[in-house]
């Protein structure tokens, strides 16, 4: 499915502010699986995600989807293959454009656009069943500009979006940093029937350890921009918070700054 | 004010608010600021009077003319897209360009079209004055761009310029690719400049080298007046409003140059242009400071 081998990025080369963001940096991900991404800041978390999704060119290495390479694709070729929400509940939705019309912009996602009707009677039933699942009331408000919504709603409709076309890979980047525990406790929920529900391949971006463990069948545990750490199944499963805690101390040789990793 | 300033002013509100649509497009739908409009204007006018006095068919000669600017609208784009050059300076440049093709096409500062034939002139009834008739035509050339753009930015490539102008990463996320969007984009703002630059020269007896000075001012005049006056989110809505605020600027413009008591003159024009795009966007600041809610 996803195939990253030996990526390597720096930001800023040969200027006092050179950053390795990745150094080496290998992944695969087979078909369906659900893969949690740690790693304090500056790890290389959402470099790495944003070389898979295309937004960051690589300085080397190469990334296969599908068997198809990828490395050197703009951001809008790859769309075809992979879906995404971002951090920010404002920048996956268009503020300007209805409810209605962000979730038909995403329904074509990867196709050729033509000249019929965006959203069409039949698509609008598509979307408000769609949205009904969310119990948020929002199928009523399918000409609402998207904008009038909160950010919670907005990155709920972000993930219905996500899936209203088949993706190969689901690139989720700390979608629910930004909001509030409770919101961010129903947009988890959601992910995860989501992703169950289209067999998504999904790539998970959290801050939080807790989230890390809970969700999906595999966490990666990044640091200087390379996988340290990699456990799945039975290990897994025997594993806490403090375990990922002490493993980390021991991959990178040092007292941890617990303040760093922002538990919750 | 006669009915014959009247309908005048009618006529060149409703040529403007073709160039109003256009930069509405760019500037509003887009977020492109354009002048392009300044040298894509007096371009379609240079390319149909020029064609027409060749003895070309006005109807070819319009469409040639709005092709122009679409050409013009996408070298614009392109220096943007591709060059990385700076969406303002892009603009600028095709401006200053287009003056020197401008003149190239003409051959000369001017070109009068007095017994030459024109779209008015062919289409042109027995019954009705010109006067009359010229607004007439205006409003169903305005009426059939207003449905068609309103048609065209419901479809799924409509949708994918409006999402490239109002969050561009997440279109290309959804797999807009957004320098395309912006080329089409701007092809189709400065077409409609284009179109109107040809129906200015046809009504106005002819092309001439300076007849595109100002012309974004008054574009943007119209699309900000238009939307103090009826304010909405809504394409078709908008659209309208845009033509609304070049017909209600052009009047503005007509009852201020017309009043004798005021003892302005011609060549106040640009002084009363800014003076009345000040006052449309103080307004709906002042509106908004009066009911006491706070400007966001």
């Amino acid at each position: 499915m996803l195939k990253a081998q030996d990526l390597h990025l720096t930001f800023n080369p040969g200027t006092p502010i050179e950053t390795q963001a990745l150094r080496g940096m290998s992944l695969e991900i087979p078909s369906g699986q659900f893969v949690t991404v740690i790693g304090s800041n500056g790890a290389g978390k959402s470099t790495f995600l944003n070389a898979v999704s295309g937004e960051q060119k690589v300085d080397s290495g190469s990334i296969e989807i599908d068997g198809i390479d990828m490395t050197r694709q703009p951001v809008w070729a790859r769309a075809r293959h992979v879906a995404r929400v971002f951090q920010d509940p404002l920048a996956g939705t268009c503020e300007d454009l209805t409810i209605e019309e962000n979730m038909a912009l995403a329904k074509m996602r990867g196709r050729r656009r033509g000249l019929s009707f965006a959203v069409k009677p039949v698509l609008r039933d598509e979307f408000r069943a769609q949205l009904a699942t969310l119990g948020l009331g929002l199928e009523n408000r399918l000409g609402d500009r998207i904008g009038l919504l909160s950010g919670g709603q907005r990155q709920a409709v972000s993930l219905l979006m996500a899936a209203l076309q088949p993706s190969r890979l689901l690139l989720l980047d700390e979608h629910t940093a930004a909001l509030d525990p409770r919101t961010a406790a129903f947009v988890l929920e959601l992910t995860v029937r989501i992703v169950a529900e289209h067999k998504l391949t999904t790539m998970m971006v959290t801050h939080s350890m807790r989230q890390a463990l809970d969700v999906g069948e595999r966490t990666v545990m990044l640091h200087q921009g390379r996988v340290v750490l990699d456990v799945s199944g039975k290990e897994r499963e025997g594993l806490d918070v403090h375990h990922l805690l002490e493993m980390f101390e021991k991959v990178r040789g040092e007292a941890l700054d617990d303040d760093k990793l922002l538990l919750s | 004010m006669s009915l014959y300033t009247l309908l005048g002013a009618l006529e060149i509100g409703l040529i403007f608010s073709l160039v109003a649509l256009g930069v509405y497009i760019s500037f509003r739908l887009l977020r492109f600021p354009d002048l392009t409009v300044d040298g894509s204007f007096p371009l379609g006018g240079a390319v149909a009077a020029t064609l027409i006095a060749a003895g070309t068919d006005p109807f070819t000669a319009t469409l040639a003319a709005m092709a122009a600017g679409a050409v013009a609208g996408l070298v614009t784009g392109w220096l943007n897209v591709r060059l990385k050059i700076m969406d303002l300076l892009a603009s600028i440049l095709m401006m200053i360009a287009l003056y020197s093709i401008n003149l190239r096409i003409m051959g000369k500062p001017n070109v009068p079209l007095i017994m030459e034939p024109t779209i008015f002139s062919i289409l042109q009834p027995e019954a009705l004055a010109d006067y009359v008739f010229r607004p007439l035509l205006l409003v169903f050339v305005v009426l059939a761009m207003k449905f068609l753009l309103d048609g065209f930015f419901a479809t799924q490539s409509g949708l994918a310029i409006r999402a490239t102008g109002s969050n561009a990463r997440m279109a290309r996320a959804q797999g807009v690719n957004t320098g395309l969007a912006v080329l089409a984009g701007m092809a189709l703002s400065n077409a409609l400049v284009g179109l109107a630059g040809a129906l200015f020269a046809q009504t106005q007896g002819g092309a001439d080298i300076s007849m595109g000075v100002g012309t974004i001012v008054i574009g943007l005049a119209a699309v900000i007046v238009g939307e103090s006056l009826l304010p909405s989110r809504k394409l078709y809505l908008a659209t309208i409003a845009v033509i609304v605020g070049a017909i209600v600027y052009r009047f503005f413009i007509a009852l201020a140059l017309n009043s004798d008591f005021i003892g302005l003159q011609a060549q106040d024009l640009n002084l009363v242009t800014a003076l009345l795009v000040t006052v449309a966007l103080v307004v709906p600041k002042l509106r908004q400071h009066w009911s006491g809610k706070k400007a966001n």
